[in-house]
């Protein structure tokens, strides 16, 4: 119970951290804490397969595109994000005030608030959902992947040097 | 009814993100939060009504979608830097349309 009421205090913790934090490239790192820890969060719930594809994909390769796009771009030395420090603090700081009055009136206002993440009922296999119930949703993903190949195709695909 | 609390207040730091920074990179980590936030009320609705193999398949879908996003997204934004050479939302005046 207590460890479930952490976990989830430290998801928000991570999150509000990665937003709030000056650098891209610790935001970044945020991102990939901020997913670590909802794949904790899952495993408790036991959701292990979607928590192994929460852990490897969100946690793992969307931070490196992040990185990529942060070393490819350099879009501010050191001294300009201190500059810019505190005009973000100022649109920022607003947010912790939000977050914590929010968190009160909805605890508030919860009439039958659990501290305790909902444990699951046996079922059916994942994989007989997602092959078997599913498969318009795999044909889904196989075309969005292919938009998605074909998007970044065309974005960095070279262009003809005007004469 | 936890979950759900700490769901919104993901929602919110994300909405908030991408409404607060000017920075492109900046907004679609706010946007990669909110995906969280879906990922979450997601498994924790499939818990709490037992269905959580199908939560799980419905996960698995938004994680590839949100990957796909991403990635041309950050070519977007990579693009938009070559054309721009800046990463600030008030300067991309230079579109089409």
């Amino acid at each position: 119970m207590f460890l479930d009421l952490l976990s989830l205090i430290l998801l928000v913790s991570a999150a509000l951290w990665t937003v709030m934090t000056r650098s891209l490239l610790r935001s970044a790192i945020g991102l990939a804490l901020t997913s670590a820890v909802l794949t904790v969060i899952m495993f408790k719930m036991e959701a292990n397969l979607a928590a192994v594809f929460e852990l490897s994909v969100c946690a793992g390769l969307i931070p490196v595109l992040f990185v990529s796009v942060v070393s490819l771009t350099q879009p501010y030395t050191h001294q300009e994000i201190l500059e810019r420090m505190k005009s973000m603090f100022a649109r920022f700081r607003l947010l912790p005030v939000i977050l914590i009055g929010v968190g009160l009136i909805l605890v508030l206002l919860g009439p039958h608030s659990q501290v305790q993440l909902p444990l699951p009922e046996s079922g059916e296999n994942t994989r007989f959902i997602l092959w078997h119930l599913r498969q318009l949703d795999l044909l889904g993903q196989v075309i969005i992947l292919l938009g998605g190949v074909f998007g970044v195709a065309v974005l960095f695909k070279e262009r003809k040097k005007s004469a | 009814m936890l979950s759900a609390i700490f769901v919104v207040l993901l929602f919110i730091i994300g909405i908030y993100c991408i409404m607060a920074s000017y920075n492109l990179v900046r907004a679609l980590i706010g946007l990669e939060i909110l995906i969280k936030a879906v990922t979450l009320l997601i498994i924790a609705a499939g818990a709490k009504s037992g269905h959580l193999h199908l939560a799980q398949a419905l996960v698995i879908t938004v994680i590839v979608v949100e990957v796909v996003m991403i990635t041309v997204a950050v070519g977007v934004v990579v693009g938009i830097h070559i054309y721009n050479n800046s990463l600030d939302v008030r300067k991309v005046r230079r579109l089409k349309g």
